[in-house]
């Protein structure tokens, strides 16, 4: 045996004394409360794989027929612009995400409290309305293009395919990198930095050597998100006309009636999204995240810019403009030229309740059934653990249709009683939002060093208990960023909505839908401009919150 | 409800349907105030049967919505109507097999009804139902019957664009002479059911060769109608295949912008009509309901709704369609079997093979 050494506690879970690592959390004897985490995490993971499960079966059932129609050449190219488009997202999500982050927690930039409401606006804006937004404005004959023609411009470059897929892609998807990216900034403890300053690192060494580092899990995260949103997205790619597995498995399902060359193709990109996720998670440094001595983490002075400061002004502008501006404006340019703007509206207030009511309850269903599997992830780990927390991820990579005829399968012939009910709904809003919910969970509980929890326990806490008042508390803002991220995702979610809602229920998104479907634009940026609104709330809420709140 | 309350309700929405051929009815029960009652009803009167139905409707609610007050009133059948994607509920009543809850299927393509119909969902329909309409607009097995038609037509915008310089047939198009690139929507079922009349009318090759001269010729692709018309309406393309009535609905919401429609002549296979129809499900246990909400549908009252209304051509009951379009008579359809249609899965092979979807 191996004594453990305390180096060896360095992906925030304690090893037990007198036992190797690899032990910790196999054979050790479980509390009752640790044997129910599992529980509970199994159950949840079981959930999450119906779907693939599924998929392979539907897939499996084709005919020899099959096989050279998703072999084909045009499968590797469409494989090939999957992944170029999910690289381009991820890559170009950070260089947005992590700089704003830093500049709006960490500096002196001009209007930061400005900035840190809007920065993390953009993922509101439903990327279709978002890809529909950049067309009318930038599009060939776009009202940029329109603007232009005193100046003799008649149209200008034609940009569909990948360089619009991405631009939206990126604007529309940063939030997911930039939220937890705040958490963790806010969370971090100055003094480290302060250290490396006093030790005669620049600032600059100080950022890239301390700081951003620390950021790594929650910016991984994020960028996941990110990444797998893209390759699941079909509004965006469709609207630009680039042909990635998506589209191809839209296309599909929606004019071939035919479900089995869609299911294969949904597990060649479920396969390319495990490849991901487990990708990241080797490249993941394992290293505790959490401080270890005594006193009080510090609240970290603004770094002053310098005369750096305008330019990362400018740089703020740009990205809001580009995210919020354009989108924001043609929406309203849609509603005041739409005849149809300020008619049949009775049906908005219903639509508002319907689409409260199924954010509120996905989002809390989601955060609870994420809780377990990050909590064992960091506090246990494990191969098990490690496996549960990635598997997590799979619902976020399988398109909404495909995910909802697993459900519509499932329901209608072994649950009927539950099938085209809110819970079922709930259920499948869960399996596919799960991924939010641990990520941002788990890059939180791993701020919280696990010797408070213990202390807790020292001191005659129940280990529920310890977590209730001791830990939880301080991954609060991160869990509560996975919940909005949640909520705000399940407001502007369509396909399962449509297919799995109690006949009659409606919420903002289907009331989108429906006006599009009727030509009526007006009626169309009405609603999504409702639906931004009420988005805007909670985001807002969250701010206040992560803002003001006193670290320990 | 009593008898008296179902004979008073009657009389008011017959009344409707005999004075309201002008009126809208998307607001059916303030114009219930001052129709005239005891006007004789005109085409079948569907019986009052009662009970409930659910329909898995594919056309949208903002068209079909306003007309299930009067649905539940006439039949007396309470409605349960779930909107969504024709496609999407096709594939939903496949993956729900025989627990679906869906008693009737109401979609806006022969190709999807054709499906469903050769999947066994459909039960056949009785022939006093199946003679309203004419055999070209319904299924040779008798598994589904269209309600309304729809055109396939050429957009274009009449500021760039003379209508007589555009050609008499489709299968001319990728040559033809145009301001702009043309438009299409190769991932969308009405343009599928266009490619599949193609393919049966003129073989295989002919089919394959037509796609590939308008790829050659830059056919430029949008997701849908929709889009196709906005972007005529900007100059972004020159025409845009497209069927006849999102025209109106565009024209509605924007009405500056010059967009026509160009109906290519003497049964050209661009001018091929499509349906949207409706199945009845099979040991649904809805039959009865499910019947009765079709004969409703094709009587006065609907076919005159969705003449008037959503600009289609209806197919029963000897309603005209607005005098804006060609009438119904002079559009000579294609020989082609609707039923035929429901091979979309060479259609899309071919579209596949391409790169087209």
């Amino acid at each position: 045996m191996i004594p453990a050494t305390p180096s060896t506690a360095t992906d925030g879970r304690p090893a037990a004394a007198g036992e190797p690592d690899w032990l910790a959390g196999r054979w050790r004897v479980q509390s009752p409360f640790t044997v129910g985490l599992w529980a509970l995490a199994a159950l949840t993971i079981t959930l999450v794989l119906i779907p693939p499960a599924y998929l392979l079966m539907r897939a499996l059932q084709a005919g020899d027929g099959l096989w050279p129609l998703v072999f084909r050449e045009r499968t590797v190219v469409v494989i090939g612009n999957t992944i170029l488009l999910a690289v381009s997202v991820g890559i170009g999500g950070i260089v947005l995400a992590v700089p704003l982050a830093w500049l709006t927690t960490r500096t002196d930039l001009p209007l930061r409290r400005v900035w840190q409401v809007l920065a993390p606006l953009p993922l509101v804006i439903p990327s279709y309305a978002g890809a529909l937004a950049v067309i009318g404005m930038l599009g060939p004959r776009g009202l940029l293009q329109g603007w232009l023609e005193p100046l003799g411009v008649d149209r200008l470059p034609d940009l569909y395919g990948f360089p619009f897929a991405a631009i939206t892609l990126i604007l529309f998807t940063y939030p997911y990198i930039y939220l937890p990216a705040r958490a963790a900034l806010l969370g971090l403890d100055a003094s480290q930095e302060e250290a490396a300053l006093s030790l005669g690192r620049g600032r600059l060494r100080a950022l890239f050597g301390v700081t951003l580092p620390q950021l790594r899990p929650a910016v991984g995260a994020g960028t996941l998100l990110a990444v797998l949103y893209a390759m699941s997205d079909f509004g965006v790619v469709t609207l630009m006309r680039y042909d990635v597995l998506t589209r191809v498995i839209y296309t599909q399902y929606r004019s071939a009636f035919d479900r089995t060359l869609a299911s294969a193709l949904a597990v060649i990109l479920i396969g390319l999204a495990l490849v991901i996720l487990f990708g990241e998670f080797r490249m993941r440094r394992r290293a505790a995240f959490y401080r270890v001595g005594t006193g009080a983490a510090r609240q970290p002075r603004p770094v002053p810019l310098g005369r750096w400061r305008w330019p990362a002004f400018a740089f703020c502008i740009l990205v809001a403009v580009a995210a919020l501006g354009v989108p924001i404006l043609t929406l309203v340019w849609w509603m005041i030229s739409g005849t149809s703007a300020l008619s049949n509206l009775e049906n908005l207030p219903g639509a508002i309740g319907g689409s409260l009511t199924l954010a509120l309850l996905a989002a809390v269903a989601t955060t609870l059934a994420a809780l377990p599997i990050s909590i064992l992830g960091v506090r246990r780990g494990g191969r098990v653990a490690d496996l549960f927390d990635r598997l997590s991820y799979v619902g976020w990579a399988v398109p909404g249709i495909a995910l909802a005829l697993a459900f519509v399968f499932i329901g209608a012939r072994y649950l009927p009683g539950l099938y085209q009910t809110m819970p079922l709904l709930i259920v499948a809003m869960a399996i596919r939002h799960l991924a939010q919910s641990v990520g941002a969970s788990r890059a939180a509980l791993l701020q919280v060093s696990p010797r408070l929890e213990d202390a807790a326990r020292t001191l005659g806490r129940h280990p529920l208990g310890a977590l209730r008042a001791v830990t939880l508390p301080l991954a609060w803002p991160g869990i509560a960023t996975g919940a909005l991220l949640v909520a705000i995702t399940v407001l502007k979610e369509l396909p399962m909505t449509l297919l799995l809602a109690p006949t009659g229920f409606g919420t903002i998104a289907t009331e989108i839908w429906t006006a599009t479907g009727a030509g009526q634009y007006g009626r169309a940026a009405t609603a999504a401009v409702v639906l931004i609104m009420l988005t805007v709330i909670p985001t807002l809420l969250l701010n206040g919150r992560t803002g003001s709140r006193t670290r320990h | 409800m009593t008898l008296e309350g179902t004979t008073t309700r009657r009389t008011v929405i017959s009344g409707i349907g005999a004075t309201g051929l002008g009126l809208a009815l998307s607001g059916p029960l303030a114009a219930a105030q001052d129709a005239t009652p005891a006007a004789t009803p005109a085409g079948g009167t569907p019986p009052v049967v009662g009970g409930s139905l659910t329909v898995y409707c594919g056309r949208n609610e903002e068209l079909i919505g306003s007309l299930i007050p009067n649905i539940e009133a006439v039949t007396g059948v309470t409605l349960d109507v779930r909107f969504g994607n024709t496609a999407e509920l096709a594939a939903q009543i496949l993956e729900e097999g025989d627990n679906t809850p869906a008693g009737l299927y109401f979609g806006q393509d022969a190709g999807a009804l054709g499906a469903l119909a050769a999947a066994g969902s459909f039960a056949p329909l009785p022939a006093n139902i199946l003679d309203q309409v004419s055999p070209e607009f319904r299924s040779t097995d008798g598994l589904w019957v269209g309600v309304s038609g729809r055109a396939r037509v050429l957009v274009y915008n009449t500021a760039v664009t003379d209508p007589d310089t555009l050609p008499a047939s489709i299968v001319d198009l990728p040559t033809a002479e145009l301001s702009g690139p043309i438009g299409w929507a190769p991932s969308n079922a009405s343009f599928q059911s266009f490619v599949t009349a193609l393919r049966v009318a003129e073989g295989e090759d002919a089919a394959r060769a037509w796609l590939q001269a308008m790829i050659d010729a830059g056919a430029v692709t949008y997701e849908g109608n929709g889009a196709l018309l906005q972007a005529t309406g900007s100059q972004e393309i020159a025409v845009g295949l497209v069927n006849h009535y999102y025209l109106y609905e565009t024209l509605a919401e924007n009405p500056d912008l010059t967009i026509a429609n160009y109906y290519f002549p003497d049964g050209d296979l661009g001018s091929l009509i499509n349906v949207a129809g409706v199945g009845m499900i099979a040991n649904s246990g809805q039959e009865e309901q499910a019947q009765a909400v079709i004969s409703y549908l094709l009587g006065t009252e609907a076919q005159t709704y969705f003449s008037q209304e959503t600009t289609e051509y209806p197919l029963a009951a000897g309603i005209e369609a607005v005098d804006t379009l060609p009438p119904l008579a002079n559009l000579q359809q294609p020989d082609i079997d609707l039923s035929d249609l429901a091979d979309l899965e060479g259609t899309l092979a071919l579209l596949t093979e391409l790169g087209l979807i």
